[in-house]
């Protein structure tokens, strides 16, 4: 077999990454190389340098090592049993391409993953060996993301942490189960042990000695963690309770969720149909509910239908909707708590609304100018100048939101 | 009306120095119009800014930092309305926390628009190298066409990020140039023709195949990557042809017949398995109990939490479940409960390695609130699921006297439901004929409201402690 180059090993490599939905660059250390010993710098918030006609940011060069795996999970396009095209990058290969890469602006850093070859170790060996390379040769300062192999070696987790801004670890599925029928190598005794071995070292990387010398940071940015959507018969309260579950056990920063998506070469297992999107975006948005609007799992699930999410209207919507005893509020003398609960309204607009109305009593037209989309608000709230008088109550109002039935076709 | 002319480079201290001196001296915006270049009015009537004392002044912090990113706008007036908004802020003093006034809201958005534009630029610079690229110093040039005044603003992320290479960014009207560490700025160069570089091909493969046709949304990409800045991006070249060819691509992925595994899969696969150090020899307790799924409570923890201790003990010290800590390490009683008990069993002189100390529950329930594990009572049936693994643990450790902490393990080890306040202090038979001596759950000490009620329940566990050492010495 002839040697691939360059071209073609990164046309197969990042081909193979692309179903990992991660590519954030926020929230790590700020740091930079104005020192002049060092090439790059973190400022603490990502940047997205180019946008795939996908809708998904590209902010880290985002690659396989290797799509060798001698696992075989139904839904992953590099399973042992796939025919796909198969290559692999040498360590020094992707040091040079990222170094390049982040050279010319096209990058923030890198997100490494890769294929089990032989054995965990190894694998995981390979990889904190890039990493190593980029930080202590190369003076890399940019952002590293490495994706951890459950069953690898502490002291290779250990190290991956030092190096790495932030480490993640896939779920993949939303129950044991669908783990154990789809990915039948992985185990997810061992994926959370895995994520409870970050957070501990986290914590312990947090505590000062006696001396009061603080440890090395061990994955500043966090931990991460992807699930499927749609490969398994899982509703979306399963998947929402498996979410909370992991941000209170773990402290993840990010659950993402990835629509199955067609792979070429697809298992004979499992339905190729277009990949939900709507229910992935639905799902981001009642995962924003749980975090940052202190909405708790069962308001978001009560609402759903044979537990899933209204795909026509947005899941704070949906409960503005089940629950409208509560409104409309008044932005006026409304609590933060329940500003937080009018559809329409951000965590930024009710920040302002609140800074603003200590000075001034806030008219409609003065909301819109804080941010918030009067479109879906206006039902339920009250200003000066406004009040929705009997719409709030009507009883077609969500038909005022929801996109119009369609025709079903015969043929 | 006065004109102040302000200078091209360095105009946010310019425009500063300039309206602090206006302001000082009295002068209303109706006075006054600050602009960059000699058109002005028909009236206007070029002049320096007066000469004044102006320390006395005072400016809210979130003005000047609004002024500062409001400067770089495209706008002409955005001198004129910033010395408005500052001449209304010596008497209006809240008119910066006032979101909704017609002015402040026209200047944040200004400012938003601003910051949004180095953000952009921070992102869609693309270099391309002109020197060589095994040189000591590697060095690249940009042409970047930013929609407003954002060059020198944002220069300083470039020198902090690209600090070990030279490079410049030419921009319509200022150039940005760092060579051997030293910034410096020009006006109006001209665009540089610039050689193609190598790179941008392995970038636009990169690019391609990350994208994937299955899930095409155009719109998505170009609200955030608007397509003024397409032409200096070389990524965006293939983006018609990946949104056309998208649709078809999915089409075939979806109708492909499933291939047979290649040949080496079987080889692989085996291998694999025959070599595996991951998947551990299941056998024995210690294996069989981190497998355990007699009951739900296994998808929830992190992991079983075994007892630990010596494989005979005399003592058998056995609680209710593992709780967040105990979950996250795998080892029991390291909590805060844990050092509850473990600072009771120091005080009467019991040996923590020569007790053997478990649950009667080996998973952790809990429910989430928020970010915390919430700890929660097991049910009945899930202690008489993992009676199975007390069980044996009782049969291999053969201690003379176990003590049981608080209900459910009272529950475990004697079939006896009811509350602990009867109970505690006296000890029970417990299923197979071993005595169990039954006490406070550390854990009940914690929740406990007042200290005083909580240092006598440390005192009665002490107790009872000390009367479990004693049964076990006769």
């Amino acid at each position: 077999m002839a040697q691939k180059s360059i071209n073609e090993k990164l046309a197969i490599l990042s081909d193979a990454a692309k179903y990992d939905a991660s590519c954030a660059s926020s929230g790590s250390t700020k740091r930079d190389s104005s020192d002049g010993r060092g090439l790059g710098s973190n400022t603490g918030s990502g940047i997205c340098h180019s946008y795939a006609p996908d809708g998904r940011c590209i902010s880290l060069l985002k690659i396989l090592m290797t799509n060798f795996c001698i696992y075989d999970c139904v839904y992953c396009v590099n399973r042992v049993s796939s025919n796909v095209e198969r290559a692999r990058f040498s360590v020094d290969e992707v040091v040079k391409l990222t170094i390049d890469f982040y050279r010319r602006n096209y990058i923030e850093g890198l997100f490494l993953s890769s294929g089990i070859i032989r054995s965990p170790d190894k694998t995981m060996e390979d990889m904190v060996r890039i990493a190593r390379k980029l930080r202590e040769e190369e003076n890399f300062r940019g952002y590293i993301h490495l994706k951890t192999i459950p069953d690898a070696a502490p002291e290779l987790i250990a190290e991956a942490g030092r190096l790495a801004d932030r480490l993640s670890i896939n779920v993949e599925l939303p129950t044991d189960q669908a783990v154990k029928e789809y990915a039948p190598e992985k185990s997810p005794d061992q994926i959370r042990k895995a994520m409870a071995d970050v957070k501990l070292r986290q914590i312990a990387s947090k505590d000062r000695s006696h001396t009061g010398k603080r440890p090395p940071k061990f994955a500043p940015a966090g931990q991460s963690t992807q699930v499927i959507i749609g490969a398994d018969g899982a509703n979306d309260a399963t998947i929402l309770g498996q979410s909370t579950r992991l941000y209170g056990s773990y402290g993840l920063k990010r659950v993402y969720y990835s629509a199955f998506s067609p792979i070429p070469d697809a298992s004979s297992r499992l339905p190729l149909v277009s990949p939900p999107l709507q229910r992935e975006h639905r799902l981001y948005q009642a995962d924003w509910l749980l975090r940052f609007y202190d909405f708790q799992l069962h308001e978001i699930t009560d609402t759903a239908l044979g537990g899933n999410l209204d795909l026509d209207i947005d899941p704070k919507l949906a409960w503005a909707l089940a629950h409208r005893e509560g409104f409309p509020v008044d932005v006026n003398s409304a609590s933060r708590e329940m500003l937080l609960r009018v559809p329409g309204f951000g965590v930024k607009t009710v920040n302002r609304i609140i800074a603003t109305r200590r000075h001034r009593t806030l008219r409609y037209e003065d909301i819109a100018r804080l941010g918030a989309s009067l479109k879906k608000a206006r039902v339920f709230i009250t200003a000066k100048g406004w009040t929705p008088g009997g719409l709030t109550d009507s009883a077609d109002l969500r038909g005022l939101f929801a996109p119009p039935p369609e025709q079903l076709s015969l043929f | 009306m006065k004109r102040i002319v302000l200078p091209r480079l360095g105009v946010d201290t310019a425009w500063r120095d300039a309206a602090r001196a206006c302001l000082a001296a009295g002068m209303s915006p109706r006075d006054v119009t600050f602009g960059q270049g000699a058109a002005g009015g028909l009236f206007d009537e070029v002049s320096a800014p007066p000469v004044v004392d102006d320390s006395r002044l005072s400016v809210p912090k979130s003005f000047v930092s609004l002024a500062r990113a409001v400067v770089w706008h495209t706008d002409a007036d955005r001198f004129d309305r910033l010395y408005s908004c500052l001449y209304r802020l010596q008497r209006e003093r809240g008119l910066m926390q006032d979101r909704a006034d017609p002015l402040v809201q026209s200047l944040r958005a200004m400012e938003k628009a601003v910051y949004r534009c180095q953000h952009k630029m921070k992102a869609f610079v693309r270099f391309r190298e002109i020197g060589d690229p095994e040189a000591e110093r590697r060095s690249f040039a940009a042409w970047f066409e930013p929609t407003h005044h954002t060059m020198e603003p944002t220069a300083t992320f470039f020198v902090k990020r690209f600090a070990d290479m030279d490079w410049r960014i030419v921009t319509p009207d200022v150039t940005a140039i760092f060579e051997g560490g030293v910034l410096r700025f020009a006006v109006d160069l001209p665009k540089p023709d610039l050689r193609e570089d190598a790179h941008e091909d392995l970038w636009t493969t990169y690019f391609c195949n990350i994208f994937n046709p299955a899930r095409l949304k155009v719109n998505a990409m170009t609200s955030e990557m608007p397509k003024k800045y397409w032409k200096n991006l070389p990524e965006a070249a293939a983006i018609p042809r990946l949104i056309a060819e998208a649709p078809a691509r999915a089409r075939a992925m979806a109708e492909a017949a499933p291939t047979l595994p290649p040949v080496r899969a079987a080889k692989v696969q085996s291998a694999a398995t025959r070599g595996a150090h991951w998947d551990g020899p299941q056998s024995g307790f210690a294996a069989a109990l981190a497998s355990c799924q007699r009951c739900p409570l296994h998808a929830q923890a992190t992991q079983v939490v075994a007892g630990c201790g010596p494989d005979k003990a005399a003592l058998m010290i056995v609680g209710e479940q593992p709780g967040d800590i105990e979950d996250l390490h795998g080892r029991p009683f390291i909590g805060p409960a844990g050092q509850v008990l473990g600072q009771a069993m120091q005080h009467v002189g019991l040996e923590r390695d020569r007790v053997y100390l478990t649950n009667a529950v080996k998973h952790f329930k809990h429910v989430v609130r928020g970010k915390r594990r919430i700890h929660q009572t097991p049910a009945s049936d899930e202690v008489e699921h993992c009676r199975l693994w007390l069980d044996t643990e009782l049969l291999r450790v053969q201690p003379k006297l176990v003590v049981a902490l608080g209900a459910t393990a009272a529950m475990a080890l004697t079939g006896r439901k009811g509350p602990i306040s009867g109970r505690r202090g006296k000890v029970e038979a417990g299923r197979d004929g071993v005595p169990v001596l039954i006490t406070y759950h550390p854990a009940y000490i914690l929740r406990l409201p007042d200290t005083a009620a909580q240092s006598t329940a440390r005192d009665v566990l002490m107790r009872d402690l000390a009367e479990a050492k004693a049964l076990v010495a006769e």
